[in-house]
């Protein structure tokens, strides 16, 4: 055992110094487009941004012609691991050895994070389309981010305005113990107080924990309303499930803040029925969704994630703004994509701020119980749109990039 | 409600049998790992990932052949096993002669095969196994609301690991297969099949984690890193319980449950580390572990 531990040891020493040589570089502006895809490939994120981010930003690709500035638009694509270091030494390659213009995908905040900083160093775009967390846009704000899709703030104020304002008043937190987790629980905290409703408690469970049952009997003693599940992923999966078996879905009601499609469809609809969540996109919610999503289905194998159908949408939005200003070069193109209303398939009402948040309709949706879906993808009823600037907060000051 | 140090005590009962039962899990898998290091000094890391296959087996037997739960019990370790005994007899019985490293690497390359290869079929997100008819619903305690399949659970691990631990340590069988491993050349000249010994020691361990798998599927996501989740906690355990030691690695196995049961309660932050927590301290003092023979 001595041996390999010393083995391990080394590989971790040796990661963490290949990670820390690094210097500055210059964003290219040589009028080639190249753009890199940032995805989980085989971790817990993997289905909601994995192979499906890289088939979505292909998509967009190819639906814009292939071309711009008179040259064929190139993309790489990676595994982060979830890992911000290993995301940050690729993202390093890519904009300095590469000549990429712009990082998309971008799963987890914590890898978002690391990419924002090589970029915002680098002077290259930032396309966040998977992260939750709204630091992006406030606290460590940048004017080459570009966050897309959905943020915490959209989360908790879609989902549990609605539910303390008809009475909910009482919360509980499990929450996932890392920055997205915190960040959620910290903006749904605030939506609960500001509305008149208190929090009893909270737990933080480690990201990946399979058995929540002790947690599950911490909220059931907690004399609250509402049980919050304050993570993502599995770990929504296995607590709804040990809330379930555990009795807790009888006495309480249980909100998951943060619930993808491939994860509701793991849920048992005897117990996720008649849960409602705040969503960024729903494939089934129109003719053009369903045309989308139907053609994505064909290459992916699966209903696209409200990431995936974001991947595409911000890619087609920078391509459309490269190709309107005549260059690559990033601050022009910042300035053409922000001062372009987005509107496709998914981006419904938008703009993209001068903070780099991008503003569209939320989803109030509902997952069906059994007997009301026709198929194992016909998953959520929509019960409201939620118009932007009701699901996100207002810019900061500081950052105005205009 | 009754208090102590203001310590809600009715919780705190709830906290203690939540423990076992995961600690039961800890015994199982840790038990199958004792058995194949102790006796085979093999390190197996593909125990996660059998344990995974178990749970996956059982969910796709359901779907495609109908198969139920109470079948499943025992189809999938058998099953399972067999897929051990394939692995021991092509894969590491080759490298057998080499240091224990080589099948350590082995085993470990092994794994993130397997688990790539079910991320890549079944994706990411897991699959959801039904709790059996029979073992619905639960008992109202006066502490707690016990679910009628976590007590199964205790049940059935208290009950098939103290049988592993009788067999081994207590039937001729178990005295071949100890005196096999421990002078195989003596044993041979007995005219007893060693290889084979070692070969379907090696399918019983893993078919006890194929067992816990399909324990499993009912109460967790079914999805293919649940193996490699839980894998390193029950290697602490090994190690806490002795490298080897049976018993030990059942003890152990439910103590650890119940400590980070209540590591849970008290300060939840640290629930996955609590378990190495306590290996280093038991390394510091006993080097051999709490049961092992020799330092």
């Amino acid at each position: 055992m001595k041996k390999t531990n010393r083995t391990l040891l080394s590989a971790v020493v040796s990661g963490a110094i290949a990670a820390t040589i690094a210097c500055s570089a210059q964003a290219t502006t040589d009028g080639q487009v190249k753009l890199g895809i940032l995805a989980d490939m085989g971790g817990t994120y993997a289905d909601i941004c994995g192979s499906g981010c890289v088939i979505a930003a292909e998509m967009a690709i190819e639906d814009f012609g292939g071309n711009v500035l008179g040259k064929p638009i190139e993309m790489v694509s990676a595994d982060s691991q979830l890992k911000p270091d290993v995301a940050s030494a690729i993202a390093r390659k890519w904009v300095e050895d590469e000549g990429v213009d712009a990082i998309g995908g971008l799963v987890s905040s914590a890898v978002s994070g690391a990419v924002s900083k090589v970029n915002a160093d680098s002077k290259n775009i930032t396309l966040i389309s998977g992260s939750a967390s709204n630091t992006f846009t406030t606290k460590t704000c940048s004017p080459y981010n570009v966050h897309w899709t959905y943020n915490v703030v959209a989360l908790a104020n879609g989902t549990v305005k609605p539910m303390v304002q008809a009475g909910k008043k009482k919360w509980f937190f499990i929450t996932a113990d890392y920055s997205f987790g915190h960040a959620l629980e910290g903006m749904a905290s605030k939506v609960i107080n500001e509305n008149g409703g208190e929090v009893l408690g909270n737990v933080r469970a480690p990201l990946g924990t399979t058995d929540f049952s002790s947690y599950i009997l911490q909220a059931q003693a907690s004399g609250a309303d509402v049980v919050a599940l304050a993570n993502a992923g599995n770990d929504t999966v296995n607590a709804l499930k040990a809330a379930a078996e555990f009795g807790l879905t009888e006495q309480m009601d249980v909100a998951g803040l943060l619930v993808f499609t491939p994860n509701a469809q793991a849920m048992d609809p005897a117990t996720a029925g008649g849960m409602r969540l705040t969503s960024g996109f729903y494939w089934d919610m129109d003719d053009e969704t369903r045309q989308w999503s139907k053609r994505f289905e064909q290459r992916h194998g699966a209903i696209p994630s409200m990431i995936h159908a974001g991947v595409y949408s911000v890619t087609m939005h920078y391509l459309n703004a490269v190709k309107a200003a005549g260059t690559d070069d990033t601050d022009t193109v910042m300035k053409t994509m922000k001062a372009t209303k987005p509107n496709d398939f998914f981006a419904r009402n938008a703009t993209l701020r001068p903070d780099g948040r991008m503003v569209h309709d939320m989803l109030y949706v509902e997952i069906k119980k059994k007997d009301e879906r026709k198929d194992k993808n016909d998953i959520y009823k929509i019960i409201k749109v939620i118009p932007g600037d009701e699901a996100y907060s207002p810019m900061l000051p500081q950052c105005n990039f205009s | 409600m009754a208090t102590l140090f203001d310590i809600n005590l009715f919780a705190l009962f709830g906290q203690l049998l939540v423990g076992l039962i995961n600690g039961s899990f800890y015994a199982l898998l840790s038990l199958g790992l004792a058995i194949i290091f102790g006796l085979l000094k093999i390190i197996n890391f593909a125990q996660g990932a059998m344990y995974m296959l178990g749970a996956f087996i059982a969910l796709l037997a359901l779907k495609y052949m109908g198969i139920n739960y109470w079948f499943a019990l025992i189809l999938v370790p058998l099953t399972v096993g067999l897929i051990g005994i394939l692995m021991e007899r092509f894969l590491i019985r080759p490298i057998a002669n080499e240091d224990n490293l080589y099948s350590l690497l082995l085993t470990f390359g092994l794994a993130l095969i397997i688990q790539g290869v079910f991320t890549h079929a079944f994706g990411s997100s897991g699959l959801s196994y039904p709790v059996p008819e029979a073992l619905k619903g639960g008992t109202k305690l006066p502490f707690m609301y016990l679910p009628n399949y976590r007590a199964w659970i205790i049940i059935v691990s208290v009950f098939v690991c103290a049988g592993t631990w009788w067999m081994i340590e207590k039937t001729k069988l178990g005295a071949y297969l100890r005196a096999g491993t421990e002078n195989p050349q003596l044993m041979q000249a007995f005219g007893i099949n060693v290889p084979l010994i070692v070969t379907l020691t090696f399918g019983f361990g893993v078919a006890l984690a194929g067992f816990a798998g399909v324990m499993a599927a009912p109460i967790y996501s079914v999805s293919p890193d649940m193996g490699s989740n839980i894998l390193i906690a029950v290697f602490a355990i090994v190690v806490i319980g002795g490298m080897g030691s049976i018993g030990g690695a059942i003890i152990t196995g439910l103590g650890m449950g119940v400590v980070e049961g209540l590591t849970k309660y008290f300060y939840p932050e640290a629930s996955n580390t609590v378990i190495f927590l306590v290996m280093v301290i038991v390394l510091l003092l006993k080097p051999a572990g709490l049961f092992g023979k020799e330092a």
